[in-house]
């Protein structure tokens, strides 16, 4: 019989896939239910140490945790491993901050229509974030190999490209068809952030909207905090016991933070503040306008309502909620 | 002959390819106006998904990012990207519409990065994104974009999404799903498809306006061409009204 020839992408695979390692790991995660309210600052000073590999929930823009991006930058977590799956605005923040210097990519340094960041791409281009290349479904089923507690899953994408050769992917053979597939490592992140639009004490979860990969996210990951728009009874989530997206058994605390998107959209709730990510965008061509921007806007803040209030607090916050609902008859953005 | 610009051209050129009751998952701009438009035309039907997760919304406006509130707006799905891809990979997806810095003759497109080391690009782009995904296991990738001689190019920088890759038989050896692959490329000067044995990119209809001579000269490696060349058909009055008035009012892509 004829073997065929395998091959391996040559970059550096930065977690480990191994799921007796992870086994051991959650036996030991607590899955009582217990209430778990606690502060944005104390999570990320308790639950991300330097050099640890964390990934953001929602869609770069969309559903972001932004108040937890925030505080990983200003309290200057460092050499961050990062899942940049879709990873638009909370790239843009944490790269601002310094803060990574691994990256599992699938898409960064853009912010999809409108344009590229320019201090994330100068961090890219001078070598200062170590990369390994993925695709979005990749991330997304090495999240779901992790939840399901494996060490890899098989697909059929990324083969005979240079996403795949600058990948730590492996090609396999098919035990049952020999066709030649893509093997990708379980992603087993140490922390990850989510925000929510429903959440109980408990961290029983619900979100409305595209749910992108969290749900596999909030299984895959060893420590997994919650930002949620609101805090809803336990007794909201029995009568609908369906609707639980995330389950409290995942979840390691909870926090709510109405607006927790901004200037990330919400869905069914406000749109994204497109006029302050351009502002982003522009001042980012400058270095020290940037340094300086990132100053006011991010360290000198003592916490994300005070960066709301700086932005127009909640009088922008009722303008991006009509824009949502298309009450202005504008469909969003300029 | 009514007035129009590239960009409406390459809308409505695209649009036509789109038959009613197909599955075609779009990113922001160009593709989804040409999506809308189809639908708004010839095809009511079309299903149009986003990678994040929408499917089959009634698009209130062009979306600012694939996954924003506008890509579920009255859908029929909210979903997941493993559900998506999944969907892709099961073969149920027909179309899709990529971009790209480079594409080489083969269709194989680069959204990664210029120059040759990797671990410092002279040029970095955001990488695949779903590109390499959506281009490896849906069954027909389209592309439009304006067309010169850097952008088709003999040799890319970096692989990013797989078209023909060198070709011949060499995609489904790599392992991607048999019968997928490159299907339309539509710029402002041509549209092109992809030889049935060598895979080669082959000019089928010319532009109005432009040459063989144009097509060539705009283009980095030597086209193939089709035996009986025919003229694009330009631009009919409704799809150019439809396309202003009811697919981007804004203007933010027929404008640029």
């Amino acid at each position: 019989m004829q073997t065929i020839d395998l091959k391996s992408g040559r970059n550096e695979l930065f977690t480990d896939p191994d799921p007796d390692h992870a086994r051991e790991f959650f036996r030991n995660k607590s899955r009582a239910l217990k209430p778990k309210l606690s502060t944005v600052s104390k999570v990320v000073r308790d639950m991300i140490s330097d050099g640890d590999y964390i990934a953001i929930g929602g869609f770069g823009a969309i559903r972001v945790p932004n108040a937890i991006v925030h505080e990983i930058v200003r309290q200057g977590k460092k050499n961050l491993g990062f899942a940049g799956h879709t990873s638009t605005h909370d790239f843009q923040v944490l790269v601002g901050g310094n803060c990574i210097s691994k990256c599992d990519i699938a898409y960064i340094v853009g912010l999809e229509a409108r344009g590229l960041s320019p201090n994330a791409r100068r961090a890219v281009q001078n070598g200062e974030i170590q990369l390994t290349e993925w695709t979005n479904a990749t991330l997304s089923w090495r999240l779901k190999a992790a939840a399901m507690g494996l060490s890899f899953l098989p697909a059929r994408n990324m083969l005979g490209t240079d996403t795949f050769n600058y990948s730590a992917a492996k090609e396999i053979e098919c035990p049952y068809t020999g066709k030649k597939f893509a093997a990708y490592p379980a992603l087993y992140p140490d922390f990850a952030a989510i925000h929510v639009h429903e959440a109980d004490e408990y961290g029983n979860c619900r979100v409305r909207g595209a749910t992108v990969s969290d749900q596999d996210l909030a299984r895959a990951s060893k420590r997994v905090v919650i930002t949620t728009e609101r805090l809803v009874p336990t007794e909201e989530i029995r009568n609908n016991p369906e609707g639980t997206f995330i389950p409290f058994w995942c979840v390691d605390a909870v926090i709510e933070v109405p607006y927790g998107s901004y200037p990330g959209n919400m869905p069914y709730e406000y749109f994204s503040d497109e006029a302050h990510i351009k502002e982003w965008l522009t001042v980012e061509k400058d270095p020290q306008a940037f340094r300086d921007f990132i100053k006011k806007q991010v360290y000198d803040t003592k916490d994300f309502y005070e960066y709301l209030a700086l932005n127009g607090g909640i009088e922008k916050m009722s303008k991006l909620r009509r824009e949502e609902f298309l009450i202005n008859g504008n469909g969003g953005g300029e | 002959m009514s007035d129009y610009n590239d960009m409406e051209l390459m809308i409505c050129v695209a649009a036509r390819n789109l038959e009613d009751g197909a599955t075609v998952v779009v990113g922001t701009g160009a593709p989804c106006a040409a999506s809308m438009l189809a639908q708004k035309t010839h095809s009511p039907n079309l299903c149009i998904m986003f990678e994040a997760g929408g499917v089959a919304p009634i698009l209130p406006s062009m979306p600012i990012s694939v996954g924003d509130s506008r890509t579920f707006h009255k859908a029929l799905l909210a979903s997941s990207m493993p559900d998506i891809m999944e969907t892709c990979q099961r073969g149920m997806v027909d179309y899709t519409f990529l971009g790209g810095a480079q594409i080489d003759m083969f269709g194989n497109i680069n959204s990664t990065m210029i120059g040759d080391d990797h671990a410092k690009p002279k040029v970095r782009f955001p990488g695949s994104g779903g590109a390499n995904d959506l281009a490896s296991l849906c069954w027909n990738v389209m592309m439009m974009t304006v067309q010169d001689s850097k952008r088709f190019t003999e040799k890319l920088d970096f692989i990013t999404s797989p078209g023909y890759l060198t070709g011949g038989n060499s995609r489904y050896e790599a392992g991607l799903p048999e019968g997928s692959g490159p299907f339309k490329i539509v710029t402002n000067m041509a549209v092109m498809g992809f030889d049935e044995e060598t895979k080669r990119m082959k000019v089928l209809s010319v532009n109005p306006g432009y040459t063989r001579q144009d097509i060539q000269d705009n283009c980095g490696f030597e086209l193939l061409w089709a035996d009986k060349l025919e003229d694009t058909d330009p631009p009919h009055e409704n799809e150019l009204r439809i396309l202003r008035e009811e697919v981007d009012p804004h203007k933010y892509i027929i404008g640029r």
